[in-house]
């Protein structure tokens, strides 16, 4: 997912402020604080100002210890964080451990000026940070051997945890060193490997959690058990900003094992020893709700205000040369509507959080993407100074940008505050669905000219859809930020909330269309932000998730039109995008793009850029009795200098599959304003008989890493409707596909 | 009080008969590697084995359990060397891991009914069980790749 305060681009030279020091034991200590880069920034901060919280210890007995700030949902950064420190600390990689990292300043994404797993950023972020914090103490050791024993440093190499003297073959563990090189100066510059000298970096490397996800070993937020612990179900208004007007705990109350039914600010909470006894009790109550002003929200009332939106000229996004002017004196003029609709994001784990409070503590245990807004929240809530609130993270069943929010962890803390005992609160499956915060539905108008050459003179994109960062910008509002935020991050967040209020631009709405890579002289993108009841969110790649259906599929409409091959039209107009033409040519040659297919099989290709990463996917349908079967995706990504290129592969997959389900199956609808689904048989996911064969190409590349975790998302749906417009000479301008 | 057999140990519970075995394991035995996904049997995160067979625990009461022998995730092997852990590990199945316990229960209880597997197979056994990380592709071949390793003696 995107973030506000995220930055255009890793800054390659910033240097993270290194400090060392010693532990009891004679541990070797790193801590650093990394300045956040981004708009308005907080590179202003001086690093004095804060104390570098410890990021990497080494022990004694030559264990290595790295905190990660980073939410394991899926993603592989357990994993992959630790590999950068790994690779220059010249370390064991067998014993590196790591520790999910507390809510604090100093663990703050530098890309996104908070603690928060999004946005694909994760070894953008740490990559050069963690390689400098790995270099920096492997410097220290090896100054500390060479005094040790009255030596030149350059005589000396370390490896695997030893250092070595070359010319008298002596060596020192890291452990027998560390003490020494607590004691010396931080060197003013390290050199970091270049990538050909890697030797974990790019290999294939076992995910350092599988072993716990295989036994039921590993910790997810549904998983935590407290002494005393009691557990929360909550019953919520259905409709979208009612509130609650009255309730009878009796019949709750009545249920054996029911000790407490609350009213909180999302609902009435029944709180039992067990889930199965507060689920009981949730369905005994009997709630009187204020349904509001949405009460007869419907999805073709929505949709209605979405038409007349777009009718508006909305607010410019993107524009070069005159698109309109060339639109209307064009002699060749093609016209489409596109929309999606809402969707969930279905997390396997439903929402959940874990909270106790004290009068002067609040720990809180959770699946979060986002422990600095954990941490505000229950601040918020206790009256606490958030240096009071420890947040745990927990292993996360799926993230996808839903884990970013905080209404499960605000629930906890509320109910661990009113009864003084920890509580856990579990949301049912249909509280995951019908309490989500949604992908936007939007409804878009393309329109293009094509030039005598067949290739595109002109293109407008209109779009009309509901804010997601009209919701998220309050809390950047300086006024709702907590004090200990440093001055320039509030004014960075406020800068960005003006920014969405006064010009009306919601970049997370128009991303992917307005970086429209084609050769198009003239082009226009407007937005026109239409906010609904509906509340909407993160949701997995985000705008690029549905603005890419749109403009790839729109641009087979144009191939199409003007009689060409829709990966030879992409070519002609990607001249001078050779990352996207890399990734394009690799996934068709792959995929034996032009050679013939079986009979009722069809091919459809599609390409993007999205998180600093090229993804070009070309995919194989069949569509029988009007159901469309997905047979084979070759995927090509560029991603920049790979990490744990076995995880780039599984992430692929992953955001394919994850594409797949909007792209074939995704919808959430509204009638009286309430979400009509609830459960996998009205939402469904993609199923293992429906798994098509994915292979993943990796374009090798020396280009700054990009992100894996969302890019593979949404090339997918394109190129599925792609290969059906194929098969049945109508585009399909409309998800999920229906034929 | 029913009396029932889980990963081995018997154990007697003081619990309403109608409890879903999912939360009978969770909240009162502490085994909390089976998970809660979607509570009608839609989604298979719930998967156990009830007598060697997989069976959803979130729609399954305990009244129904009566003396029969439940094995959970963490009964599966003492230290990862069941063939299906094995293959989950050697091809790094899982992503965020919450299904994974159910895929798992539901590939071991294939393979003792069908040890060589078609795709086919696979696909009517597994299909119940949903990933949203989509990690479909993997277990397909960590099957086959368990499979052989079964075979093997593992």
């Amino acid at each position: 997912m995107n973030d506000p305060a995220a930055p255009e681009l890793i800054d390659e030279g910033r240097r993270a402020f290194l400090k060392v020091s010693v532990a009891a034991g004679g541990a070797l200590l790193i801590g650093f604080y990394l300045p956040a880069v981004g708009r308005g920034g907080v590179a202003g901060v001086a690093a004095t100002e804060l104390a570098p919280n410890t990021w990497i210890r080494i022990g004694a007995d030559d264990s290595v210890t790295l905190m990660v700030a980073s939410s394991e949902m899926g993603q592989g950064v357990y994993t992959a964080i630790p590999m950068l420190l790994a690779e220059e600390l010249e370390c064991d990689w067998a014993r590196v451990r790591i520790e999910t990292a507390p809510a604090a300043r100093a663990y703050f994404n530098p890309l996104i000026g908070m603690q928060l797993t999004g946005g694909s950023t994760a070894v953008r972020a740490y990559f050069t940070p963690l390689r400098q914090a790995g270099a920096t103490a492997r410097a220290l050791l090896i100054t500390a051997a060479a005094q040790t024993w009255g030596v030149k440093e350059e005589s000396c190499k370390a490896e695997n945890g030893v250092v070595v003297h070359q010319p008298s073959g002596r060596r020192a563990r890291y452990g027998e060193l560390v003490g020494k090189a607590a004691t010396l100066p931080v060197p003013k510059a390290v050199f970091l490997k270049e990538p050909s000298e890697f030797k974990l970096l790019g290999k294939p490397t076992r995910r350092r959690d599988t072993p716990l996800k295989v036994n039921g070993a590993a910790v997810f937020g549904q998983d935590v058990r407290l002494p005393g612990m009691l557990t929360a179900a909550v019953a919520r208004c259905p409709v979208f900003g009612g509130k609650l007007k009255s309730f009878d705990a009796a019949k709750a109350k009545a249920v054996e094992g029911v000790r407490h039914v609350l009213a909180i600010d999302s609902g009435v909470a029944v709180v039992a020893g067990d889930f199965w006894t507060a689920q009981r009790g949730r369905e005994a109550l009997a709630i009187q709700w204020d349904e509001g002003a949405h009460a007869k929200a419907s999805s073709a009332q929505l949709r209605s205000r979405l038409e007349a939106a777009l009718k508006r000229a909305g607010s410019t996004a993107r524009s070069e040369g005159e698109a309109e002017k060339v639109l209307s004196a064009a002699a060749r003029r093609i016209e489409a509507d596109y929309e999606v609709p809402y969707l969930a994001h279905a997390c396997m784990e439903p929402m959940n959080a874990t909270a106790v409070v004290t009068k002067d503590s609040c720990e809180v245990w959770a699946p979060t993407q986002a422990q600095t807004g954990a941490q505000t929240t229950a601040a918020r809530i206790t009256g606490l100074a958030p240096e009071a609130i420890k947040v745990h993270t927990t292993f996360l069943g799926g993230g996808f940008g839903r884990r970013s929010e905080q209404d499960f962890v605000s629930e906890a803390v509320q109910l661990a505050r009113l009864t003084g005992a920890p509580v856990k609160v579990i949301w049912t499956r249909e509280d995951d669905i019908r309490h989500d915060f949604y992908r936007p539905a939007t409804l878009n108008r393309l329109s293009a000219a094509l030039g005598a050459d067949g290739l595109p003179s002109a293109w407008v994109h209109r779009i009309a859809g509901p804010s997601i960062m009209a919701r998220v910008v309050p809390q950047f509002a300086p006024a709702m930020m907590p004090a200990w935020l440093p001055e320039s991050l509030k004014q960075a967040g406020a800068s960005v909330a003006g920014f969405v209020v006064e010009r009306r631009i919601d970049a997370t709405s128009v991303e992917g269309a307005t970086n429209l890579p084609y050769a198009i002289p003239n082009i226009l993108v407007t937005y026109a932000m239409e906010n609904g009841p509906v509340p909407v969110g993160f949701w997995r790649s985000v705008g690029n998730t549905q603005n890419i259906f749109i403009t790839e599929c729109f641009l087979d409409e144009l191939a199409a039109a003007a009689g060409k091959d829709p990966f030879e039209y992409r070519r002609a107009l990607l001249k001078n995008h050779p990352r996207h033409l890399g990734v394009l040519e690799l996934a068709a040659g792959k995929a034996g793009w032009g050679r013939p297919l079986p009979k009722g099989r069809h091919r459809g290709i599609a390409v993007a850029e999205s998180f600093g990463s090229f993804v070009a996917q070309v995919a194989e349908v069949s569509i029988t009795d009007g159901r469309v079967r997905v047979h084979r995706v070759a995927c090509a990504v560029d991603c920049g200098i790979v990490v744990n290129p076995d995880t780039v592969v599984a992430q692929m997959e992953s955001g394919i599959v994850f594409g797949l389900t909007a792209a074939l199956k995704g919808e959430i609808t509204i009638k009286d304003g309430r979400v009509e689904q609830g459960n996998f048989f009205d939402y469904p996911l993609l199923r293992m008989d429906e798994m098509p064969e994915v292979e993943t190409h990796i374009v090798k590349s020396g280009e700054p890493p990009g992100g894996v975790g969302e890019p593979g998302t949404p090339p997918i749906a394109p190129a599925v409707a792609n290969a059906v417009f194929a098969a049945t000479g109508k585009p399909v301008r409309r998800l999920p596909t229906r034929v | 009080m029913i009396s029932l057999i889980v990963n081995g140990k018997p154990q007697q519970l003081e619990v309403d008969p109608q409890t879903p075995l999912l939360w009978v394991l969770r909240d009162r035995l502490g085994l909390t590697g089976t998970k809660y996904g979607c509570g009608i049997s839609a989604c298979g995160a719930c998967t156990v084995h009830v007598e060697g067979e997989a069976v959803r625990s979130c729609v399954t009461p305990l009244a129904r359990l009566a003396g029969k022998r439940v094995t959970t995730i963490e009964g599966l092997s003492r230290d990862n060397d069941h063939p299906v852990q094995r293959a989950w590990i050697e091809l790094d199945v899982p992503q965020c891991g919450f299904c994974q316990s159910g895929q798992i229960m539901a590939a071991v209880a294939l393979l003792a009914k069908k040890p060589r597997p078609t795709d086919a197979d696979i696909d009517a056994t597994m299909s119940g069980i949903l990933c949203r990380c989509g990690t479909y592709q993997r277990i397909r071949r960590a099957i086959h790749r368990a499979a052989e390793l079964r075979r093997a003696g593992a």
